[in-house]
């Protein structure tokens, strides 16, 4: 589903000795399809952006188009349960969510509200567990036996399992280790290119951001302060540093191989890997 | 939901009010609240109105804001003030309203309640608007102090308070938080039939007890960490001190309390 933002402002207690602006006219679109990242610090309007995203906030002005759905101030939005249908949001700490007696039950829950028979979502549980790496033999569990990393999981399928054309993932691995984080990104990846998903992820890592996305919006007190393709975007350094966000690291160490070697590669999107093994062509190491 | 209710929000400013010691304002806000009752004729509850929204006006705080915090609390007044005016039989018949006749009585009488349930809002309200958590944990447990020599728990009680209070926006956030978690997976908090929304509370109060749980057996950990063991001989942080405003502040006070007896009929 295409998503475009026009003009959208919001304002948090408006006429209160407590307003706050979070989201100042705002505008950009995201096709149906792309991986989005959204950077920006704590304060920039990140969270409230994204409950845009499935009408849990409307805009105090302006307007949010998702698909056919339409939000707009002061204007009833029709059917906006078909909406969060459509649109599944992974919050920050998912697991806070989890309250079923069973695995089971907590995972069913998203799709039963929107609807799905039985038959429906235990056929679509397998499938599931799969791709968050969990056991079957947990199912009958009670989600909070479950360590941390796994009750992330859990919750993670709890929102798959309502089969959303829109994921949107907010810091989705933050608190796990690194291990875990490395899985769990390359797990929405996959998904992302597998369902033909449109994704899109709030994140702190500049890393994630440029090894994921192919587009990546960057905000600042709640608007919109850079836009683009992730490699245009994380060259940027003196920019990026005018809102104190950092280079991604393999960027950064492109540019200090540059500066003290004389050694120009151009970053497109190369894996560690890649880039070790260009270097080491380039110093003369050949085989 | 939580933003237009104003009761128990502390609202910061730069007023006199604010900078009363808080067991100034405990003290005169407790004896209002009595002698609220004490008032039984016109002048008399005009004089506490005065007082009251001078009150109010002195703490900087904005009139349009106090009145629509007081938002939920209109409509009991209104329903005490209607259930006086149909209710109270005293007095002449003045007309008749909906097929019930309404007794003058029943319109003195139903005002002067509806004003006094109006001042005690208004005159409470203001002790947490400008007077933070910890400011009136600290005050109550000074001024309970003397109840120690009966052996009653007042630090323990103190810091029970204080905890509380502290955790009260916490909980808010986090209640609003799962809420929003949840109606992405599909609850309806809002429409559809009673029974329905009363079963949409329990995937919002289960995981809020866990986390209420958790956060409280980390903060008792936390404690214990940093070598927390109750009252006893335990130095102030901040010390409360009574100071010349305060003494001002009690002299109005008398002379509105004075000033009620001479005028109540």
């Amino acid at each position: 589903m295409d998503i475009s933002f026009k003009q959208v402002s919001h304002t948090y207690q408006v006429n209160s000795p407590f307003e706050y602006h979070a989201l100042k006219s705002l505008d950009f679109d995201i096709k149906s399809g792309q991986f989005v990242a959204i950077v920006g610090h704590t304060g920039s309007g990140k969270s409230t952006l994204i409950q845009h995203l499935n009408g849990l906030l409307k805009p105090t002005s302006g307007e949010v188009v998702i698909g056919d759905y339409r939000l707009k101030a002061d204007e009833k939005t029709a059917n906006i349960k078909g909406l969060r249908e459509k649109v599944g949001v992974v919050f920050q700490y998912p697991e806070h969510q989890l309250f079923e007696e069973t695995i089971e039950k907590d995972i069913a829950f998203g799709p039963k509200n929107f609807g799905a028979s039985d038959e429906t979502i235990q056929a679509r549980i397998p499938k599931i567990l799969e791709a968050v790496n969990l056991d079957v033999a947990l199912l009958n569990r009670s989600p909070f036996d479950l360590s941390g990393g796994q009750m992330r999981r859990v919750a993670i399928a709890g929102v798959l399992a309502m089969e959303p054309d829109v994921l949107v993932l907010d810091e989705p691995t933050a608190g796990l280790d690194p291990r875990g984080q490395q899985e769990i990104m390359d797990m929405f990846y996959k998904l992302h290119h597998e369902k033909g998903l449109t994704t899109i992820l709030v994140t702190h890592s500049m890393e994630d951001a440029l090894k994921y996305a192919d587009h990546v919006i960057i905000l600042e007190q709640g608007k919109k302060y850079l836009e683009g393709k992730p490699e245009d975007i994380f060259v940027q350094q003196a920019r990026l540093k005018q809102v104190q966000l950092d280079v991604p690291e393999e960027i950064q160490f492109l540019m200090d191989l540059e500066k003290r070697l004389g050694m120009t590669i151009h970053y497109e999107k190369q894996s560690v890997d890649d880039l070790a093994d260009t270097i080491k062509h380039r110093l003369g190491g050949g085989q | 939901m939580a933003s237009s209710l104003i009761i128990g929000q502390y609202v910061p400013a730069d007023s006199v009010v604010h900078r009363l010691d808080p067991r100034t304002k405990i003290m005169m806000i407790f004896t209002f609240v009595i002698i609220v009752f004490f008032a039984n004729n016109a002048p008399s509850y005009l004089w506490l109105t005065v007082f009251s929204l001078g009150a109010a006006t002195l703490t900087k705080i904005k009139p349009r804001f106090l009145l629509k915090g007081l938002k939920p609390v209109w409509f009991l007044i209104v329903f005490t003030f209607l259930l006086h005016l149909f209710v109270t039989r005293e007095g002449d018949v003045l007309t008749t309203l909906l097929g019930f006749p309404v007794y003058t009585g029943a319109l003195i009488q139903g005002f002067q309640i509806s004003l006094r349930f109006f001042l005690l809002i208004l005159v409470t309200s203001l002790l947490t608007l400008t007077t933070t958590p910890i400011e009136i944990t600290d005050a109550i447990e000074t001024l309970l102090h003397p109840l120690k020599k009966i052996k009653f728990p007042v630090h323990e009680l103190a810091l029970m308070m204080s905890i509380s209070l502290r955790f009260i926006p916490t909980l808010m956030q986090e209640t609003e938080k799962i809420s929003k978690a949840q109606a992405s997976r599909g609850v309806d908090f809002k429409t559809g039939p009673l029974k329905e929304r009363i079963q949409a509370v329990v995937p919002l109060l289960v995981p809020l007890f866990v986390s209420a749980f958790k956060r409280a057996e980390e903060l008792a950990m936390a404690m214990e960490a940093r070598g927390y063991r109750g009252g006893e001989g335990r130095t102030r942080l901040r010390e409360l001190a009574i100071v010349s405003r305060d003494y001002i502040a009690f002299c109005l006070f008398f002379i509105v309390i004075a000033g009620l007896f001479v005028l109540r009929g």
